[in-house]
């Protein structure tokens, strides 16, 4: 894989290592879609957690009322030393070749009319990807970033983990937790993760996490939600954040946007 | 690429090899120290040559699983080192002396024995399957004991979980292979049948292994290959009693009970099975514990021809300790008074109405004090034990529970207190439920009975105390 092998460090009793002193956490956080509500109730979870670091992994607008606070907060947070890359309605609030269709189209729109020059003209400084240690952070398939193909079971995990050598893989943009796993003997697994359960991506193996949606979860539970990565255990865990979506939603329907999209923020749907 | 194997005196991460204690078809177990570990420990390493790749997963299934159980039914987890290092290996508590393995040249073993070792394993199982974990894997040379102080037969220790199914990890062994996984003579039907998420595949296993220990045969022999394992599912094994006529018929009924091919028809949980093996009195005996033969050829054919027809047990959700839990009610009979008494059965009806798998053990305390004799079993003492069973009975009557749900138990001891968190420790108990002593007067020269229990109990404790007026 092409991977400059760290030294190998054997791994204490996770509790004998997190008496001592708590680990440096990375938190990722994916797909916030404007909505300010789960943004700064993921954040300052992410904080009393633990966590140091932190991972943007794209579509901080479109769908949500807050755009400009969400892009404002990010920008806040890279000044810290955040990463933060480039999600698919990031991109069409500039790019022409990028068209979003239906609600998303609408609501793409709005944004673009919210967003100072600044912001957007941040938007056009992210990368499609980062690369760090062993690991690779893109918004979607990372086979091929620009094309926003989604990571919806094990075979597109397979493309995406076959084409790059990092050892895992943490994209958003589906919307919905999953961890995929290709194994030494060449098969690829999937798998729903339970969330603040750690899940250990062990090595030899080769991992491609899923996070859920920060600001508009799908997966039938509408609680925020975002990823904790402990990298001295390698142990990942989905945390899921309740967040005052009254609140999110009335602001949707207020900025004349579909109400669809403040109805589904109830149901994570 | 030809690797080393590991040997005597090599040093890894700081661990000194010692005595080698098992050269397996999967790995080699030796003996280790540690400067900074006081404690007996072993050092576990995979072969990594060969071919199989499933001596690899279940490494690495172990390897996820160990350090996340915590309890005196597991090795202690110490170290791990994955196969990006040279050498990978675990590294875990060693429990000094033999498993069950070693006791299998004396079977048949007496009942009495049976049932004290098969509780130890049901209330080890009770708790891993608390923290999701099935071991799926259990047979005699993976059980091995604690020692007490005394040097008696401590708690059951249960070792090597790289087949065992993590109710909330990624399931690497279910990845990998499609062929089921484990130990032939001791495989429930429903992991021979590929499931490897129901903990009570584990309650079939502990089943073989007393029928085993019990009668000195295996029920389904030593099948040698997948489809004579399967067999298991339509064809019932002798029972125990017919093998050896002095099994008592409660025994038999926990053995077929735990041999049920469908999970739904054995006992809801581990614990529910630990506590009948600890309490046979109170076990309610059906037609399984007289039988004396196995089904006719026209009964298995009729099961073969069905099973063909579906693919294997019915898939339910299985039972855990939220949903079957052990209920103690503690009832004090000396100051009950009707409301109390009244507010108490009402919390326990609660508790059933919504677990229909609850099952409730009403304890009361008999003091040391009481008895002016003060040796529990003369006259006088056996008789306040009837007396307060009778009275027990009489409370829980309006509750209006079948037998087999409900059993009656006086303990004895100088305080109360004492005896009851030993009891809910000894028999996994997940919930009490008991009255707060009303009259303030006692209370504060004996302190609060209640308020001790919940302070100390391993589970959840419900203190009932009726409003004032209460009528």
């Amino acid at each position: 894989m092409g991977q400059a092998a760290a030294r190998p460090v054997p791994v204490l009793a996770p509790s004998a290592a997190t008496r001592q002193h708590a680990p440096a956490m990375i938190a990722f956080l994916s797909d916030i879609h404007g909505n300010r509500e789960a943004l700064s109730a993921c954040l300052d979870h992410a904080d009393r957690a633990g966590a140091t670091r932190f991972v943007f992994l794209g579509d901080y607008v479109g769908y949500g009322a807050d755009p400009a606070w969400c892009l404002r907060t990010v920008m806040a947070r890279m000044a810290d030393g955040a990463v933060a890359i480039l999600g698919n309605h990031d991109q069409a609030v500039f790019a022409r070749g990028n068209r979003m269709t239906g609600r998303a189209a609408a609501a793409i729109d709005w944004t673009r009319a919210q967003l100072s020059p600044d912001a957007a003209a941040f938007l056009q400084t992210l990368p499609l990807e980062h690369a760090e240690e062993d690991r690779l952070y893109v918004h979607a398939d990372a086979s091929s970033p620009e094309d926003w193909r989604y990571v919806l079971g094990a075979e597109e995990a397979r493309r995406s983990l076959e084409a790059t050598p990092a050892r895992v893989t943490i994209c958003g943009h589906v919307h919905v937790p999953r961890l995929f796993g290709l194994t030494a003997t060449d098969k690829c697994t999937a798998f729903a993760p339970a969330h603040d359960t750690p899940v250990p991506l062990q090595r030899p193996r080769r991992w491609l996490a899923v996070m859920g949606s920060v600001g508009q979860p799908r997966d039938g539970d509408p609680a925020a939600c975002y990823g904790l990565l402990n990298p001295g255990t390698a142990e990942l865990r989905w945390m899921r954040v309740p967040y005052d979506v009254e609140a999110a939603a009335a602001k949707i329907r207020r900025a004349g946007l579909p109400g669809s999209l403040a109805d589904r923020l109830f149901t994570g749907s | 690429m030809p690797h080393r194997r590991p040997r005597q005196g090599q040093v890894i991460d700081g661990f000194v090899l010692g005595t080698p204690l098992h050269e397996g078809g999967m790995a080699s177990i030796f003996e280790v120290s540690h400067p900074d570990h006081a404690i007996p420990l072993l050092m576990k390493l995979p072969h990594l040559d060969g071919n199989d790749a499933g001596h690899i997963v279940s490494f690495e299934m172990e390897q996820m699983i160990l350090p996340r159980l915590t309890g005196p039914h597991v090795p202690g987890f110490v170290a791990a080192q994955g196969f990006e290092a040279p050498n990978p290996y675990l590294v875990m508590e060693r429990i000094p002396g033999r498993s069950l393995l070693a006791r299998l040249r004396e079977l048949p073993l007496p009942v009495e024995e049976v049932a004290a070792i098969g509780a130890k394993v049901a209330l080890a199982l009770a708790a891993i399957h608390r923290q999701r974990v099935s071991h799926l894997d259990l047979k005699p040379a993976n059980i091995l004991f604690r020692e007490t102080p005394d040097g008696l037969r401590g708690d059951a220790v249960l070792v090597d979980f790289g087949l065992s199914h993590h109710g909330r990890l990624p399931d690497l062994i279910a990845e990998e292979f499609r062929i089921p996984y484990g130990s032939a003579p001791y495989m429930s039907p429903g992991q021979a049948m590929g499931r490897r998420d129901d903990p009570r595949s584990d309650l079939f296993s502990l089943g073989v292994v007393m029928y085993q220990l019990v009668t000195g045969h295996l029920p389904f022999g030593e099948p040698l290959h997948l489809a004579a394992v399967r067999r298991r599912l339509w064809r019932d094994p002798h029972p125990p009693r017919r093998l050896r006529p002095e099994i008592p018929p409660w025994m038999q009924e926990i053995i077929l009970r735990c041999l049920e091919v469908e999970p739904a028809r054995r006992h809801l949980s581990a614990a529910q099975l630990a506590f009948e093996l600890s309490n046979p009195e109170t076990i309610r005996l059906t037609p399984r514990a007289a039988r004396m033969r196995r089904d006719g050829w026209l009964t298995v054919l009729e099961r073969r021809v069905n099973r063909d027809r579906s693919t294997g047990p019915r898939r339910q959700p299985a039972p855990t300790a939220h949903s079957a839990p052990i209920v103690v009610v503690a009832v004090d009979l000396r100051e009950q008074t009707t409301p109390l008494a009244e507010a108490l059965r009402a919390s326990v009806g609660n508790v059933l109405r919504t677990l229909p798998g609850a099952r409730v053990a009403c304890l009361n305390v008999l003091l040391d004090g009481y008895l002016t004799g003060d040796a529990p079993h003369d006259e006088a003492g056996r008789s306040a034990r009837v007396q307060r069973l009778a009275e027990l009975r009489h409370w829980a009557a309006p509750l209006g529970l079948e037998e087999g749900r409900i059993t009656f138990h006086v303990l004895e001891g100088s305080s109360a207190a004492e005896p009851l968190l030993e009891y809910a420790e000894a028999n996994g108990v997940d919930h009490v439920v008991m009255g707060a002593r009303a009259n303030s007067m006692l209370r504060s020269m004996l302190g609060s009975v209640s308020g001790e229990v919940a302070a100390r109990a391993p589970c959840s404790v419900t203190v009932v105390r009726p409003r004032e007026g209460a009528a």
